[in-house]
């Protein structure tokens, strides 16, 4: 059944699209710094300035760059339509009544979701790494602490930082999933769970509002670039791990109270 | 052991946003009949039919399918039930025949070394074999419901529940799902076949149960239905006048003159007794006919007439 609901994902126009949009950011970018020649040193987003001397950095940049917007949404699109797209084809009852119990069909729901994050998250680095392996010369990474690791470790590390981008979208599609217990419309569902993203954005953008920034779904996300210092600074990651932790915890409980109580008249 | 039941519920009730949809409701639907589901547009019937797939959690009451308390039941009984819910549904970017695989995946009891052939089976039974291969976003409203069908029949049901089987298709379409239906009648499965269509319950039904505001008004057996009230007789005549003249007469009640027709309620009167006295009376008697009140007169005495959806 997991296979069949992981092919249900992927053999959708719409998921080879987001995939593609996805593939496409970061060997744009590497193509817009080989043709103007890259910026000077310090300038632009993290890790932008060290692309012409290494490939390999276009994957970091990557996720940088699709890590606040084309991520969230790519995940908010997957997470939203999970049972409201179901529900608006009307296909939930057929499901439900083949019979499948609903705790079942929403773990099997939630995975999928949790894996197009990790999948979708892989591809802006896979694809980042192969263009900026074309582009520009590849060689021993230079980490942010100023240390040099080999090719191999450094592209290990990139992995790294990719599985902890993935980990980093699980809270915001568990909040997704639940909305999408909430409607029958996919569309509000996705759109409410793009707005949780960005309003966690705004928020943590406030300065007064410090208090609650620690809490912010978004507040870590960036904290991935930690593990390209060396030796890797832990304290950012782990929070983060612990607050996606809680996240998914909370709305994954919330999504299964709403979901098997539901009245499925769609 | 197995009930005599194939469906049973008793007081069931839904209330949905302070309105009661369905109340009260005590069905039964016998082991291997065709039971008919009939009521106006917005009369409960879907409402019920999603309480007995689980899909929508009754108010109140309890219901048991094939004998099994439900809803506790549901992993060991929903396998054998085959249901076509207010329409089909499927994923438009699919071909008809992934659908079909991935709904028989979704439940415990698609043996996936039997699927290959049951789907190919099942898509040959509604006559859909040709169109396997092309994506459900292609199919025609009739193509919809015939795949919405074949998912039903995907493997041996012991009970079928039908919501409006034969919507959108054409008119050989529709005969076609009546033979389907009697083929499956007849293999022992119970159908239960919910309608607005009364031409289509009374072709193929062996019992009726018929539903009005969300309260079952009558059910039983077709022949038990259609025999409550009162045989009509019916008289052609050059002579109208005369022969009303003449049954009222007699002590037959609603008495109706159209042209050369009088029709009347028999009242306990013999039609032989009617006949004489008519041509006693100098009537001459074209034809005469005596008739069963029709299942539409009867459902209509128990829903009313009108087209007007229930509110």
């Amino acid at each position: 059944m997991w296979r069949a609901e992981v092919g249900l994902l992927f053999r959708r126009v719409r998921t080879r699209a987001l995939l593609l949009v996805l593939v496409l950011v970061p060997a744009a970018i590497a193509i817009a710094i080989r043709i103007s020649g890259g910026p000077t040193t310090g300038q632009g987003p993290r890790f932008l300035d060290q692309v012409t001397h290494n490939g390999v950095f276009a994957a970091l940049v990557g996720l940088t760059i699709t890590l606040p917007f084309f991520l969230p949404l790519a995940v908010a699109v997957v997470a939203g339509d999970a049972i409201a797209g179901e529900a608006n084809l009307g296909t939930l009852r057929y499901v439900l009544a083949r019979p499948m119990g609903r705790t079942r069909l929403l773990v099997l729901k939630g995975a999928t979701v949790a894996l197009f994050c990790f999948v979708a998250t892989l591809a802006v680095a896979v694809a980042g790494l192969i263009v900026g392996a074309i582009l520009f010369p590849i060689g021993p990474v230079t980490t942010l602490s100023g240390d040099t690791l080999s090719l191999g470790a450094g592209t290990l590390r990139i992995f790294a930082a990719s599985l902890l981008v993935g980990t980093s979208l699980l809270g915001l599609a568990a909040v997704g999933l639940f909305i999408s217990t909430l409607t029958d419309a996919p569309v509000g569902a996705m759109a409410g769970t793009v707005g949780v993203a960005v309003l966690s954005g705004v928020l943590n953008a406030v300065p007064p509002l410090s208090w609650m920034h620690p809490w912010l779904i978004t507040h870590y996300w960036l904290s991935f670039g930690d593990v390209l210092r060396s030796p890797v600074y832990w304290t950012d990651i782990l929070f983060n791990l612990g607050l996606q932790a809680v996240y998914v915890v909370i709305f994954s409980a919330a999504a299964w109270a709403r979901f098997t109580n539901k009245d499925v008249l769609a | 052991m197995t009930s005599e039941l194939a469906i049973e519920t008793r007081g069931l009730t839904k209330r949905l946003g302070g309105a009661v949809i369905v109340d009260d409701l005590d069905l039964a639907v016998p082991r291997g009949s065709v039971f008919g589901f009939l009521g106006p547009n917005g009369s409960g019937k879907t409402t019920t039919i999603r309480m007995l797939l689980g899909l929508i959690f009754p108010t109140a009451g309890s219901f048991e399918l094939l004998g099994e308390q439900m809803p506790a039941a549901s992993p060991k009984v929903l396998p054998e039930v085959g249901a076509l819910v207010e329409g089909p549904a499927f994923y438009p970017w699919l071909t008809g025949k992934q659908n079909l695989r991935r709904l028989d995946a979704a439940g415990p009891d698609g043996r996936r070394s039997t699927r290959a052939e049951r789907i190919d089976a099942a898509l040959a039974q509604v006559g859909l074999a040709a169109a396997a291969n092309k994506r459900y976003r292609a199919y025609s409203l009739g193509m919809r419901q015939r795949l919405g069908l074949a998912a039903a029949l995907l493997r041996k049901r012991s009970l079928l529940v039908l919501d409006e089987p034969t919507n959108g298709m054409d008119p050989q379409g529709t005969r076609e799902i009546r033979n389907l239906v009697r083929e499956l009648a007849a293999e022992g499965s119970t159908v239960f076949l919910s309608s607005h269509l009364l031409s289509e319950v009374e072709q193929l039904c062996t019992h009726l149960g018929i539903i009005s505001v969300g309260k079952l008004v009558a059910q039983g057996s077709v022949e038990e239905l259609r025999g409550q009230g009162d045989t009509m007789l019916r008289v052609e005549t050059d002579d109208a006048g005369n022969a009303a003249h003449v049954l009222d007469h007699l002590g037959l009640e609603s008495i109706i003159v159209t042209g050369e027709v009088v029709s009347a309620q028999l009242d306990g009167q013999r039609p032989e007794e009617c006949n004489r006295a008519l041509v006693m009376a100098g009537v001459g008697v074209r034809r005469l006919t005596t008739d069963r009140r029709s299942l539409e007169d009867a459902f209509v005495a128990l829903t009313g007439e009108g087209f007007d959806v229930a509110s």
